[in-house]
């Protein structure tokens, strides 16, 4: 479990987080939404150590996240940010190996080549394993990416916005993929997500912010309806639920 | 692929140094090969230096159009080493031994440049061209600096110190040839093991983070390595403005590898080749005044124009 | 506002040139103008000429670099430092070359014809690039500058000119007397000239199609434009050396503090420009006395801080 504990930021004089408490289950797939400017991705940032925490405590699994070395948090927790640029002409099956960094080091042994393998089984990259970055399509791009975090073999994983450029088709492949590969190896996903539909769809656990602080957090069945749009996004949309999930009509 | 490029290189290597040895030569052998055995060896050593400069700083920049010289580095050598004077005194000056004078030049240095790149880095995202530009002024300012307290220092005695602003390939100081021999291997020892880290610090700013590579802390350890590439070959022969530029373009073009490990050895070498084949030619061949550094100057910044181009209408 | 502006960069001009007078390596003091002929000699040779060049190189460099800043539509460029200078330069070099027995004169032209090419080039090159990127102007301009320098240095070595080409890349006025400096009146002249058409010159800032529209003879004004600013950087090249910053940072000061009308900011500029180049001969002769540092170091460091605070300083009401 990821433990916040009244977590505050600011940057640049301006109060972005304020006094944060939350507590992100383990196993499955969280959520975290919020209108601009709520604060999500700095906190994700500060989970990450991107930021250096101000004021406040972060704990993974009961330990202090400052006491954790960067070797080792590299093999407990991997981010991905929300702008992926690649100005190296590395192929896919190059870009999944670097997620075995932290074990590696850069020489790749067998254990290692076999979590790739099994990494370009689990995200469908075989066929385009050869290739180039720059050759692939944004989606393939950002599915290739992730699997390079997942052969990171983390207990957790942060993803910023990953939605952000793709399209549906991408977009619900890469959610259900995620969905299913945490639920068979016991992983914890934590995704900053726009659209609310995605994650009362896909998400286990909900977690809304809104000017820097946490103002919901639960399943979605619990957590998105009516009430909750207008606090949250102050926006009028009715809300309904189809096959036990609630799903907003936009 | 790669293995045989390499061998080419080096082939290459070896042909111009072999011809740098002996074309031309008069009188006795015994002389000339130790005379030219020792250019040979400074100029295999700066154009190795500063290729590896140039690559380094391009990863930790994620940009290719970048050289250490650009952002002015080697004007800062020429003016801590003014100020130095300064404060010493000519006279004070000259008796200390030169290596020690080059040792805490190569100190300052460091400090100096690290906290400017800290500075200037911590900016990168927002907006590449003006750090650029920021540098390039940043080295004209250095330069003028330089040149002013030297005037101020004593005005009919500047000889003391010969800041060309062109490089001199033709002539090495001798005294420091070893010095800089040791320290650049050092260095290219310390690069060598930390090359796949180098790998994941081209990443970009987050990544690395994630893969548990610390980019602020191997930001740092390679803005030293840089400092002591490009204040030896500075110490050695003067500025050496676009010569990396030229090099490390070229190396991506032949070796088009993301790993460190063929890419740093492939821009030495092309970097020797460049250095001792421009001046083979420029000198021996074509039988030119002109210093080498002034044609690679025309070159580099042609190349930089022609970069800067490309990525605009991008 | 601005008549503030002209009044004391006039009465500027007015002090620092008296200084001017009386300052210098060989004593000269208000009495002993009054006794000594030699004196006078000597005020009339290299004192008054000296002020006067100094004063009239920074009128004109501040003039010919607001206008080259109009044709590049980019405010921080100006003709040395972006390629002119060094085209200048050049065409010295070369009429040395191939005119070794010609006086100043022939000189002085073939300057100003390599610096319109090299004005030329540089505005060819400008024209590729993203009008999304303001700063990269400048860098190019710079970097344009460095391989025109590298060339000219080429050459130099080639025809062993080497020496010569110090005396042009570093401008100074300690060579400065009378018979040697006349030429820069003609600088006045053209920055005069531009005062004159400061209008018009002001529309073609706002572009082609503005131009067109208001019906300026767009191309017209940009010739003349390009011939002020290669004049100017020829002749002051010619006489004095390369002294940069100065077109980059005074237009950009003045324009920052009074907007752009250029028919009320011009004269400020010119007089603004004479107040920095004569304050700062007067500060390398004294720096150091007895001793002179070439001014253009001075400008060099004093140029590039105003460059770095102009780039990072964002301007009020921005």
């Amino acid at each position: 479990m990821i433990r916040i504990d009244n977590v505050s930021h600011q940057i640049a004089g301006q109060e972005i987080l304020r006094q944060v408490d939350l507590d992100i289950p383990q196993g499955g797939l969280t959520a975290l939404v919020g209108p601009n400017g709520a604060g999500k991705s700095t906190l994700l940032s500060l989970v990450a150590r991107l930021l250096s925490l101000q004021l406040g405590r972060i704990e993974i699994n009961g330990q202090d996240l400052q006491q954790i070395s960067h070797g080792d948090q590299a093999q407990l927790l991997a981010i991905l940010p929300q702008v992926l640029t690649s100005t190296h002409r590395i192929s896919v099956e190059d870009l999944v190996g670097f997620g075995r960094y932290p074990y590696s080091r850069g020489r790749l042994g067998p254990q290692d080549r076999k979590v790739i393998a099994q990494v370009l089984e689990s995200f469908e990259l075989q066929e385009v394993k050869h290739r180039f970055l720059d050759t692939l399509s944004g989606g393939q791009r950002q599915r290739a990416y992730t699997a390079m975090a997942w052969a990171q073999d983390t207990e957790y994983l942060l993803l910023d916005e990953p939605l952000n450029n793709l399209d549906i088709a991408a977009s619900r492949s890469l959610m259900s993929r995620l969905k299913s590969l945490a639920a068979q190896q016991s992983r914890t996903i934590v995704i900053v997500l726009h659209d609310i539909n995605y994650a009362a769809g896909y998400a286990d656990h909900i977690v809304a912010m809104k000017a820097g602080r946490v103002v919901a957090s639960g399943p979605p069945q619990e957590v998105v309806n009516e009430s909750f749009l207008k606090a949250v996004f102050d926006t009028d949309a009715k809300v309904i639920t189809a096959e036990d999930r609630p799903l907003v009509i936009v | 692929m790669l293995r045989l490029r390499f061998l080419w290189l080096i082939l290459a290597l070896v042909v111009v140094s072999v011809l740098f040895l002996t074309l031309g030569a008069k009188g006795s052998w015994g002389f000339t090969l130790w005379f030219r055995g020792q250019k040979l060896a400074s100029l295999l050593l700066i154009g190795g230096a500063v290729s590896t400069a140039t690559i380094l700083f391009q990863t930790i920049t994620h940009n290719r159009i970048l050289t250490p010289s650009i952002m002015g580095f080697d004007a800062l050598f020429l003016l801590i080493l003014t100020l130095m004077i300064f404060g010493m005194g000519a006279g004070g000056y000259a008796q200390v031994p030169k290596v020690t004078l080059f040792l805490i030049n190569l100190v300052l240095l460091t400090l100096a440049s690290v906290a400017l790149f800290t500075l200037l880095l911590k900016d990168q995202s927002s907006d590449l061209m003006r750090m650029v530009l920021t540098g390039i002024i940043l080295g004209v300012l250095f330069r003028s600096l330089g040149l002013l307290i030297q005037r101020l220092i004593d005005p009919s005695e500047f000889a003391v110190l010969q800041s060309a602003s062109f490089a001199r390939f033709n002539k090495v100081d001798a005294d420091l040839l070893l010095a800089s021999a040791i320290l650049v291997g050092l260095t290219w020892g310390a690069v060598w093991r930390m090359r796949h880290r180098l790998d994941v610090l081209a990443l970009g700013e987050v990544l690395p983070v994630s893969l548990g590579a610390d980019p602020r802390r191997g930001q740092l350890l390679v803005l030293m390595l840089i400092s002591v590439l490009v204040s030896v070959s500075t110490a050695l022969v003067g500025p050496v403005a676009f010569l990396g530029l030229l090099v490390s373009s070229l190396t991506y073009r032949l070796i088009p590898s993301w790993h460190h490990g063929h890419i740093l050895p492939a821009a030495i070498l092309i970097g020797g080749i460049t250095l001792v084949g421009g001046q083979l030619l420029l000198e021996r061949i074509l039988h030119f005044e002109t210093p080498l550094a002034v044609v690679v100057e025309c070159l580099g910044g042609l190349v930089f124009l022609i970069l800067i181009l490309r990525k605009g209408s991008t | 506002m601005p008549r503030l502006w002209l009044l004391i960069c006039l009465c500027l001009i007015l002090l620092l040139s008296v200084l001017s007078i009386f300052v210098g390596v060989i004593d000269l003091s208000p009495a002993a103008l009054l006794r000594d002929p030699e004196a006078l000699q000597l005020l009339a040779v290299s004192r008054l000429p000296r002020t006067a060049a100094a004063v009239l190189t920074g009128c004109s460099m501040a003039v010919s670099g607001q206008i080259m800043q109009i044709l590049v539509r980019n405010k921080f460029v100006e003709p040395i430092s972006a390629g002119t200078g060094q085209a200048a330069a050049l065409g010295i070099l070369l009429s040395v070359l191939l005119f070794p027995a010609a006086g100043l004169a022939v000189k002085m032209s073939l300057a100003a014809v390599t610096a319109l090419l090299g004005t030329l080039g540089f505005l060819a090159l400008v024209q590729r690039l993203p009008p999304t990127e303001p700063l990269l102007v400048p860098l190019v301009g710079l970097v344009y500058g460095g391989i025109l320098g590298a060339v000219m240095v080429f050459i130099a070595y080639q025809a062993d000119l080497i020496q010569y080409i110090d005396v042009w890349m570093l401008g100074e006025f300690s060579g400065v007397m009378r018979g040697r400096y006349e030429l820069l009146w003609l600088a006045g002249v053209a920055a005069f000239v531009s005062y004159l058409i400061a209008d018009q010159f002001a529309i073609l800032g706002l572009g082609r199609d503005m131009s067109l529209s208001l019906g300026l003879n767009h191309r017209q004004v940009m010739a003349l434009g390009l011939l002020c600013v290669s004049v100017v950087s020829a002749l002051t090249v010619v006489t004095v050396g390369m002294l940069p910053f100065i077109g980059l940072v005074i237009p950009n000061l003045v324009s920052r503090r009074l907007g752009d009308n250029l028919r009320v900011t011009l004269p400020i500029t010119a007089l603004l420009g004479g107040v920095f180049v004569l304050g700062c001969d007067i500060l390398a002769r004294v720096v150091r006395y007895p001793y002179e540092v070439p001014v253009g170091t001075i400008f060099g460091v004093l140029g590039t801080l105003a460059f770095l605070w102009l780039i990072y300083a964002r301007p009020r009401n921005a």
